[in-house]
């Protein structure tokens, strides 16, 4: 776009710093706090560049976090994705059903963590009703630990991520032009073979995106470890390591270090996805007319 | 499905949609239609009237509301899409974006099994017949529009279909690409010879690409016939209307003399022939532009004078627009040149000036 | 339609099955905290051996509810103003606009939404501290200003882009400047997009937990922070009034997000991160 060299810049120029504001923010309140605390996780309060990193893979209660994270966080991705495909794949059709069934599911995401971490206390807990119905069922009768353990942050991560797959998945399937199906069908394709050869090469780029996300918000984990689980042990994840590290102890460079490793092994999930995504899958993603 | 037969039919094929009001919207009002074999048949009508759900029910893309669809002696309206095996030619192409050329041509053999070495055979076969050899690694977004809908055909023909249904395929194109491929069409039809329903909307498709039209108005079929049929007799006023007769004359009925009409009206008498049974002291007459002439003619009864209003010029022969005294415009096409203002003398024969009902 | 094979019909009957368990279950679930907190005492019943509406009074004087109740508005209705004062421009600008650096800039707006808020909330906090916002209602304006401007970002672009842009032009033809172009004809057509982005973001900016928790000071958590703080310590306090709390959170976020239902669809809460092709469905 050409000026006038040294005139008043053209009513267009202007527009431009329209956006100014918004990048100042994200560099000052963002990138900035990011790249502070990379150096700062190469500052200790004692010891050369990179004690911090030590420190952390040599404690015990440190970086078995990382394990027992990934523990919690892919099975639960795999089952939060794993079930809002299929769900999502019979709901594509716009009837009351789908918006009714969208609008109940948004319900969990807009409670939050805390809230829920706090319904299933109650209600899962050993006297809660879940209990009492499947004991007065006779479907089971032994007591059923379900809070104040792994497998307390694992529903509660399923509860929470579930919803978001599913509408994620959704929008992505619905941008689908359904035209391709029917064309595939008068072709000779039943809904399996057009579920296969259509709906899935296009939606791969989304599920893969989906995945991550969901991956990524699951290994973050924090408020229903601390409620649900048990943070001293089997359900110390990485962000309980961090969080101590920085308001209990005060070491705002170990802290910082955790926060670093934690989006490092973030990263190289993501990348190894998308990489397998690249492996099965090469093409444009457009799902409509060329 | 069978490979071949010897009639498609439709018999009182309804078909209602629930709008989003509540009301209840009927696509198609008790259709019933024979197709024969090697027949091109066109489903031509304006926008809504139901010719793309004839086609989807035909297809098994929507099952009807009721009515039946046989071939031969076996029902087919609740056998599912994928098990008819009809190839289908959709208005917007419904290429498969993410597969290349040869893979959506060869997507319906992959369907029903044939082995790869034949399906290779097969669509480079038919690339060569659409003209499109050289193209088959090339991704739909890398093609033109007309490359597209040359891809779209090959792969409704490379399964050997006994029934080919093409909905509007090509209204996405413009106008010189939509005469090319209209050829290619009609060549193709007669090489292979492949039972076709076309859909459209566009009268000049209908009429040089079938050997039968089926016009539809408003979900009911109004007529059946060959080209020559529809274009010159239309079997009532909305063909007419919808098939180009331009000019349509409220007039009153004096008398009628075997099937010639006798009218007048306010600005002039007029001779017609009689299209359908009339009711009442009044008439419609509809005449093509085409078939009024310019200057005097053999059976003066049939003489209209008027001032031309209006003249729009269209290199072959122009569109002549005069304004009567009674406010009626009437439309000629002619080449006989004249001027804005001036006066004429315009004509049309009796056997032209069609007669039907009020409604 | 046609007739369907008994293996599809299990299928179908097996996802229905789960979502009616995944539905049925979260319904008792919240029904299990109401019950409690209007029971007066309840242990392993099915039911509680009394009502009462107590609890609700000795949470509100006990987690001092109405100073975090009046907390939360300030800090929710600071954010959605201040975000869309510095989103709505960057919206216009990159659905308008083709500029050298844009994707970078996408990527930039894009970033904070994708990573999670703990992972960039921790150095946050750290450099907050060291500036002296940590512990104060702006520290946590801004930290929560961090996900709420790209997301208003998100939802405005496709809105922008959908205006046609003859329209601008056609208002610089009769004399218009950019400012008035912005104030008489963008902002009134962009009003729905507006009230969405602005509903989206309080809900969210509501339940959002972690960079709060991080950043706030004990006079400036929101309802959501003060929430978990008693579900922690609910060794100490009578697991009712925590119950009655939460209820309230819930009742809460529920009008709101109903609130915005009327005006979004559902979708939009999670917000695609790639636009969907145009013209496709």
């Amino acid at each position: 776009m050409t000026g006038h060299p040294g005139g008043i810049p053209s009513q267009s120029d202007r527009a431009l710093l329209l956006v100014v504001p918004a990048t100042v923010f994200m560099l000052a309140l963002f990138i900035y706090p990011f790249l502070y605390g990379l150096l700062l996780s190469f500052e200790p309060t004692q010891g050369g560049w990179l004690e911090n990193y030590r420190k952390f893979f040599t404690t015990d209660n440190l970086w078995p976090t990382i394990w027992t994270t990934l523990r919690l966080a892919i099975p639960a991705t795999l089952i939060n994705v794993g079930l809002a495909l299929p769900i999502a794949f019979k709901m594509r059709v716009k009837t009351r059903y789908q918006r009714l069934v969208t609008t109940i599911l948004v319900v969990p995401i807009t409670l939050g963590t805390v809230l829920i971490a706090e319904g299933m206390l109650t209600y899962f807990g050993p006297r809660g009703w879940l209990v009492q119905t499947l004991q007065f069922l006779h479907i089971y009768e032994g007591s059923i630990r379900l809070t104040h353990n792994y497998w307390g942050v694992l529903i509660s991560l399923v509860i929470s991520g579930f919803p978001f797959a599913f509408l994620l998945i959704l929008s992505y399937i619905t941008g689908i032009d359904p035209v391709l199906a029917r064309a595939a069908a008068t072709l000779g394709a039943d809904a399996k073979a057009q579920f296969r050869h259509i709906y899935l090469p296009l939606l791969a780029p989304g599920l893969a995106i989906c995945f991550c996300l969901a991956f990524v918000q699951s290994f973050s984990v924090f408020p229903s470890a601390v409620l649900l689980g048990a943070p001293a042990g089997p359900t110390r994840v990485i962000s309980i390591a961090a969080y101590e590290a920085a308001f209990e102890q005060y070491d705002y460079s170990l802290a910082s270090a955790i926060a670093m490793i934690m989006g490092f092994v973030q990263l190289i999930i993501v990348a190894a996805v998308l990489a397998l995504r690249g492996l099965f899958y090469r093409g444009p993603v457009v799902g409509g007319k060329g | 499905m069978k490979q071949d037969f010897s009639e498609l039919r439709l018999d009182r094929v309804t078909r209602r949609f629930a709008t989003s009001s509540g009301e209840t919207f009927i696509a198609l009002n008790e259709v019933t239609l024979t197709i024969r074999r090697r027949e091109f048949v066109a489903l031509l009508g304006p926008s809504g009237c139901g010719k793309s759900t004839a086609l989807n029910c035909i297809a098994g893309l929507l099952p009807p509301s009721g009515g039946t669809i046989s071939l031969d002696q076996t029902r087919i309206d609740t056998v599912p899409p994928e098990r008819r095996g009809f190839g289908m030619v959709f208005q917007n192409y419904a290429l498969f974006p993410h597969m290349s050329v040869a893979r959506n041509v060869g997507f319906g053999l992959r369907m029903r099994g044939v082995s790869q070495s034949e399906v290779d055979k097969r669509v480079a076969d038919v690339l060569r017949m659409v003209q499109l050899s050289g193209q088959e690694q090339k991704l739909p977004g890398q093609l033109s529009g007309g490359q597209q809908q040359r891809v779209a055909i090959a792969r409704a023909i490379v399964i050997e279909p006994p029934l080919v249904l093409m909905d509007e395929p090509l209204s996405n194109l413009d106008a010189k690409l939509r005469l090319e491929t209209r050829s290619e069409i009609r060549r193709i039809h007669r090489e292979l010879g492949r039972t076709t329903i076309y859909v459209t909307h566009d009268q000049d498709e209908a009429l040089s690409l079938s050997d039968r039209i089926v016009v539809m108005i408003d979900g009911m079929v109004h007529q059946v016939g060959t080209p020559q049929e529809v274009y010159a007799e239309p079997s009532n006023i909305q063909v007419a209307r919808f098939m180009g007769y331009r000019n349509v004359i409220e007039l009153n009925v004096e008398r009628e003399e075997g099937d010639r009409v006798i009218l007048s009206g306010p600005d002039f008498p007029l001779t017609g022939t009689r299209k359908q049974a009339l009711a009442g002291g009044r008439a419609q007459v509809a005449i093509r532009p085409e078939d009024i002439t310019i200057g005097d003619g053999a059976d003066t009864a049939n003489t209209i004078t008027a001032r031309v209003d209006n003249i729009e010029y269209s290199g072959r022969d122009s569109l002549i627009e005069v304004l009567l005294p009674s406010r009626v415009r009437v439309y000629a096409r002619s080449a006989t040149p004249v001027k804005l203002g001036d006066t004429v003398r315009m004509h049309v024969p009796a056997a032209r000036a069609l007669v039907y009902p009020l409604q | 339609m046609y007739e369907e094979r008994w293996s599809e019909r299990a299928w179908r009957g097996l996802l229905w099955g789960v979502m009616t368990l995944f539905v049925v279950n979260i319904g008792a679930m919240i029904a299990a905290v109401a019950t409690n907190s209007f029971a007066r005492r309840w242990l392993g019943t099915w039911l509680p051996e009394g009502w009462t509406t107590n609890w609700y009074a000795a949470a509100w004087k006990e987690f001092q509810l109405a100073y975090v109740l009046w907390v939360t508005v300030e800090v929710v209705l600071s954010v959605v103003f201040l975000a869309l004062l510095i989103g709505v421009p960057a919206a216009y600008t990159l659905a308008r606009r083709n500029f050298v650096g844009k994707r970078a800039l996408m990527l930039l707006f894009l970033l904070p939404l994708m990573v999670p808020p703990i992972t960039y909330g921790i150095p946050l906090a750290t450099v907050l501290y060291k500036i002296r916002l940590a512990g104060t209602i702006w520290g946590v304006i801004l930290a929560n200003l961090i996900p709420a401007a790209p997301f208003v970002i998100l939802v405005m672009t496709p809105f922008i882009e959908q205006i046609d842009v003859n329209l601008e032009s056609a208002a610089r033809v009769f004399g218009a400047n950019t400012a008035r172009m912005f104030w008489y004809v963008l902002v009134p057509l962009l009003a729905p997009g507006i009230l969405a982005a602005s509903l989206l973001v309080l809900v969210r900016t509501i339940a959002m937990f972690e960079l709060t928790f991080l950043t706030a000071g004990p006079d400036s958590q929101t309802l959501v922070v003060a929430l978990y703080y008693a579900v922690f310590a609910a060794g100490v306090r009578a697991p009712q009034s925590v119950d009655a709390m939460a209820m309230i959170y819930m009742a809460v976020t529920l009008v709101w997000l109903l609130i915005a239902l009327r005006f979004v669809n559902p979708t939009q809460l999670v917000s695609r991160v790639k636009e969907h092709p145009r013209g496709a469905g």
